[in-house]
């Protein structure tokens, strides 16, 4: 076998030096009617690279790879032109098969990595300080209602109907083992997020408000206002953030008042991977700093003077804290984060402005081409790179047929909200650097064709 | 003015209706580099042998546990400039946190200095 | 108080503050380059990226919240980013440098068929909510390692979502509850043994229960009479790792099973040290309910520097019927994807609802689907086999020279646990740690678990040549020997490695977490 090194000769001398009489001896302990003769039954055999490989191809030729046809899906994860170099470089064998930090002598570069992303995040979020990333944006957007219950010792989470559903779900389950309290009006395909609404339902047991932004349908909203609100009633603002190039384009959570901001960082550096690894992005002020979750990376210096970076703050961590821990994770999205970096550190601020206005133009082309489509009206006012269609007709079903034809139109809201009938209508379109001016026009037409 | 001293390493110092808590030079010296402590509220009730404070060194987080019963009047805000004082003077400046007691009986179980470093010595 | 029982105090030694010479102008040393921060090499005006110039008169329909001041980023043109980063790598030890036996972390090779594949369009270029006709290749994906999960451990059910061990414990934890609440069962204590991951407490009280320890016997396993006097109607769930995490398998872990299940308690198994026992035994065969598997140690995905990791959850009969959103079922059409709560299709299940957005860590399912074809069911038992026999070699090669507080328990597992009985006065398993980084090696695990006063926890892999195993096993043992004669050299150990020891003292106590604009 291919990965492994001893010979039957080194095994032979190596029981030796053991005293075992053979392999099976070490497993003396395993109770013998659990102890397997042989392989397990059913299953093939080894096999060598080249046949590997042509079943993975296969597999793999059975999906439409987003690339190879006109593609306008989002909806929390997004399709952007990842610079050759960043994969490069987080294939380097000292970054891809290191362990998580913990002898920082020999383990400088993925420490000065994470003290790099630590500020890039919170920068782009707006806030002081990021930790060195999440599982994804989902779990992130848990952690920081786990977190914001921690401050204000209350329990009750107002989350805005333009929350992600799939992070609505997230939180959910959560809170129903935890006891937390959700609520969440319901979601209405309208120009403008209600915000003042939201800033309605704040009582004295609300512990957080969770507003996505640009949220599920791609709507902006100005949250500096609920912020106000928000905090004359002593809760805290929680801004989730699933597309993060949007902020080279408006204006961050952060500066508007946010105080716990959250983020998907997929769309830097991270392919679409049909829904993972990516990785969570999670920022907040500095006086919050010990009741925030995950790992986090601080500066020090070594015995000899000289500037380092440590692991730091460990003790709110679980392998200290156990039961009193501020969370359970142990791994974060390391390599996810290492391509985030990268990614952003290639683009800088001037490269992130222009990404975001190329995107955005694009999308504004493409709303104004497909709002003239019979039967196609625009939801939005304001947008990024994705705005919400109401087509005449289920838009499920159209999606569906528009895949048939080559064609990957967006996500339905009939997808993202199964028991929502009042929803199906809607069609969720994203538009990134990726598309061009004829992959719009396909869309057009095709939507077309299929609402004719 | 009186002190006593527990099992789990804090010591106490009584002066009339009130005390004042903290850990011993010895539990300083276990943990090692003190790096953060976290104080309880003033106006808290705590109960005898409840977790008052927590006490964090690079690698471990120690709780610490009230003597007796009472109401926390002070906490000693110079731990949170500088944790560096329960390593220096763990048994001084290096104080938790002060309360009014609430009933003296629950004293009685302590020990005194004396006993305290024959405690230590058989660790 | 409670006291740190570890025995770890990582501060500096107080004569230990020396500036070194390197007699250089930069402060180089020929191949160990020292590399300044982004922020203070980039500019906000350099991009590394060629981009449209954005129009003069963008038709922008942003809401009015068009981003005005600087953000603050710096960037790099391509060379100078590739620089970096390369320099970077280049201050981190890795498997692919060497040994790198850190126990209860499993570091394996990673075989770079495994990325091969997952950069595959078709799996990498595919996003997750395309219609489940583009996508069968990769609903493929996760019902074949599903089913090679569930044939490798004799289970039911696999929920495939859980984004790293730490989560598919806890999805494992939430299936036992709402199992429970099913049956109209409240309970709130789960029984964790003293000698358990940090993350099996976390979790469970994380899950809202309460969380009581077990001790653990003289001889490194669960004290299963003090287990069965504690067991009773308020018992959830007893956690348990197996092989645990002293390196030992729980010999008693069938009565184990038959106890918590006699009194109505479900038995979980931390899956972190699965990688020893793959193919040699089924953990459904020892009466387990629920167990996570970390991809990213028993099938060998990377670790990345830590993360992403990935934990799917085998379930029992009893648990399967929980298991979370969404999940794949095979239909005579094709494959389906079920992501709806209480759905007509979904086979009466009493899924608990979504643990993430999506459906898993999919780039690590190709990988690990790869190893695992690679190997096949020969192959993995082959990898126990030797995972067990190199832990056992090292094991009885450091006989006389190094502590092993269950040498006597019987054959350890795929890891080989030590303490630091025997080392002289003022040394302590952290200055023998440091000085095998000086050797070329990658320490093992230290101070864990914590039921071992200065633990060395050595999981050498089924990856090692003999050669290598010997010549690490020989430098340990001359460490080991300095250790007890008291060498004070090893209070300044590292002193080959990019930095000396890190003052983590003061990173804890004036936290700098970010660059600070000079």
């Amino acid at each position: 076998m291919r990965y492994l090194p001893l010979t039957e000769a080194d095994r032979a001398e190596m029981l030796a030096r053991i005293g075992a009489p053979s392999v099976d001896a070490l497993f003396a302990d395993v109770p013998e009617a659990a102890r397997l003769a042989g392989p397990v039954e059913g299953l093939p055999g080894h096999a060598g690279e080249m046949a590997v490989e042509r079943h993975m191809a296969r597999l793999a030729a059975r999906n439409v790879s987003a690339g190879s046809v006109p593609a306008f899906l989002g909806a929390g994860a997004y399709r952007h032109h990842v610079p050759a170099s960043v994969d490069h470089l987080i294939q380097r064998g000292e970054f891809l098969t290191a362990y998580t930090p913990y002898q920082p002598e020999i383990a400088q570069g993925t420490l000065q990595m994470l003290f790099e992303f630590q500020p890039q995040v919170a920068r782009l979020l707006g806030c002081d300080v990021a930790n060195a990333s999440m599982y994804d944006g989902s779990t992130a957007c848990w952690e920081a209602i786990a977190m914001a219950g921690r401050i204000t010792k209350r329990n009750k989470a107002v989350l805005s109907s333009g929350l992600h559903p799939h992070y609505v779900g997230t939180v959910r389950t959560m809170a129903r083992f935890t006891g937390d309290v959700i609520e969440q009006a319901p979601l209405a395909p309208v120009a403008e997020p209600d915000l003042a609404a939201l800033a309605g339902q704040v009582d004295a047991q609300t512990s957080c408000v969770v507003v996505q932004y640009p949220d599920v349908l791609g709507r902006i909203g100005d949250l500096a206002a609920l912020a106000d609100a928000v905090h004359a009633a002593g809760a805290l603002l929680v801004a989730v953030v699933t597309e993060p190039v949007a902020l080279g384009a408006i204006r961050s959570p952060g500066a508007m008042g946010a105080d716990i901001v959250v983020g998907e960082g997929q769309s830097l550096g991270v392919g679409l991977q049909f829904g993972g690894p990516y990785l969570g992005l999670f920022a907040t002020r500095d006086k919050y700093v010990r009741q925030m979750p995950g790992r986090l990376v601080g500066e020090t210096v070594d015995a000899a003077g000289r500037r380092g970076y440590v692991l730091t703050l460990s003790t709110r961590e679980q392998h200290i804290r156990r039961e009193k821990a501020t969370s359970n994770i142990c791994t974060n999205a390391g390599l996810c984060a290492l391509a985030f970096s990268i990614h952003l550190t290639l683009l800088g601020e001037k490269g992130l402005r222009a990404l975001a206005a190329e995107n955005h133009r694009l999308a504004c082309l493409a709303a104004g081409r497909l709002a003239q489509v019979p039967g196609v009206t625009l939801v939005n006012g304001g947008f990024f790179n994705e705005f919400t269609l109401w087509i005449d007709g289920d838009a499920r079903a159209v999606v569906r047929d528009l895949a048939g034809k080559g064609l990957l139109a967006g996500v339905s809201l009939g997808r993202l909200y199964p028991g929502q009938p009042e929803l199906a209508g809607g069609l969720l379109v994203a538009v990134t650097e990726t598309a061009c001016e004829e992959d719009i026009e396909a869309l057009a037409a095709g939507l077309e064709e299929a609402l004719a | 003015m009186s002190r006593y001293f527990t099992e789990e390493h804090e010591w106490i110092e009584v002066e009339g209706d009130t005390a004042t808590v903290g850990i011993t030079d010895y539990a300083q010296g276990q943990l090692g580099d003190i790096v953060f402590v976290e104080l309880p509220e003033v106006g808290i009730t705590v109960e005898k042998g409840q977790e008052a404070a927590v006490v964090e060194s690079v690698k471990a987080a120690s709780d610490v546990y009230s003597p007796i019963g009472g109401t926390v009047i002070e906490g000693n805000g110079a731990l949170e400039e500088d944790p560096a004082l329960v390593n220096s003077d763990a048994e001084g400046d290096g104080w938790f946190f002060k309360l009014t007691i609430a009933d003296p009986g629950e004293l009685a179980g302590l020990m005194d200095e004396a006993a305290y470093v024959a405690f230590v010595d058989k660790l | 108080m409670s006291i740190n029982p570890s025995g770890w105090r990582p501060s500096l030694a107080a004569n230990d503050t020396v500036v070194e010479q390197t007699g250089t102008v930069t402060g180089n040393r020929a191949l160990i380059l020292e590399e300044p921060l982004l922020f203070e090499l980039g500019t906000t005006q350099t991009c590394g990226v060629d981009l449209p110039e954005p129009d003069t008169a963008p038709s922008v329909r942003l809401g009015g919240l068009e981003r005005t001041g600087a953000i603050g980023l710096p960037g790099l043109s391509e060379p100078e980013a590739v620089r970096h980063y390369t320099r970077l790598s280049r201050q981190n030890y890795a498997i692919d440098l060497g040994i790198f036996p850190l126990g209860s972390c499993t570091m394996k090779h990673n075989p770079r068929l495994n990325e091969k594949v997952a950069r595959l369009p078709g799996f990498a270029d595919v996003h997750p909510l395309q219609p489940e006709g583009t996508v069968q290749g990769a609903l493929g994906v996760i019902a074949e390692l599903g089913e090679w999960l569930l044939r490798l451990t004799n289970m039911a059910g696999v929920a495939m979502s859980p984004k790293a061990g730490a989560h598919g414990e806890l999805c494992g934890i939430l299936c036992i509850r709402a199992a429970l609440e099913a049956r109209g069962d409240a309970r709130e204590v789960i029984l964790v043994p003293e000698s358990a991951h940090g993350t099996n407490p976390a979790t469970a009280a994380f899950a809202n229960y309460r969380v009581e320890s077990i001790p653990c016997t003289e001889d490194g396993r669960v004290d299963l009479a003090a287990l069965k006097a504690r067991l009773g109607s308020d018992v959830a769930a007893v956690m348990i790792t197996n092989p645990n995490t002293c390196g030992l398998f729980e010999r008693d872990i069938v009565a184990i099973a038959d106890a918590a299940h006699a009194a109505g308690a479900f038995v979980y198994c931390d899956g972190a040290n699965f990688n020893a026992i793959v193919g040699r035994v089924r953990p459904g065969d020892l009466g387990v309910d629920a167990m996570h598997i970390n991809l990213h140690k028993t099938f060998s995905t990377p670790h990345g520097g830590g993360g992403p990791g990935s934990g799917p959850v085998v379930l029992s009969e009893a648990l399967a019927p929980f298991a979370p959103l969404p999940f794949v079922v095979r239909t005579a059409e094709g494959y389906r994807l079920v992501e709806e709560e209480g759905a007509a299709d979904n086979g009466g299940t009493q899924a608990f609802g979504r643990m993430a957005a999506f459906h898993g860590q999919m780039g690590m399912f190709t990988r690990a689907l790869a190893y695992i074809l690679s190997h096949g069911a020969d192959g993995l038992r082959q990898v126990a086999d030797d995972a067990v026999l190199a832990a056992n070699y090292v094991l009885r090669s450091l006989d006389g020279v190094l502590d092993a507080p269950f040498g006597t328990s019987g054959p350890c597992m795929h890891e080989a646990l030590f303490s630091d009985k025997g080392f002289a006065e003022g040394v302590s398993t952290i200055d023998v740690a440091k000085a095998l980084i000086d050797e070329g090696f990658h320490p093992m695990t230290m101070y864990f678990p914590l039921v071992v006063h200065g633990a060395m926890l050595v999981e050498p892999t089924e990856c090692e040549s003999k050669a290598t195993l010997d010549q690490f096993i020989g430098a340990l043992r001359s460490i080991a020997e300095r250790a007890r004669a008291g060498d004070p050299a090893l209070a300044q150990a590292p002193v080959h490695a990019p930095r000396r020891r890190l003052d983590e003292t003061l990173a804890a106590r004036k936290p700098r977490l970010t660059f600070k604009d000079a």
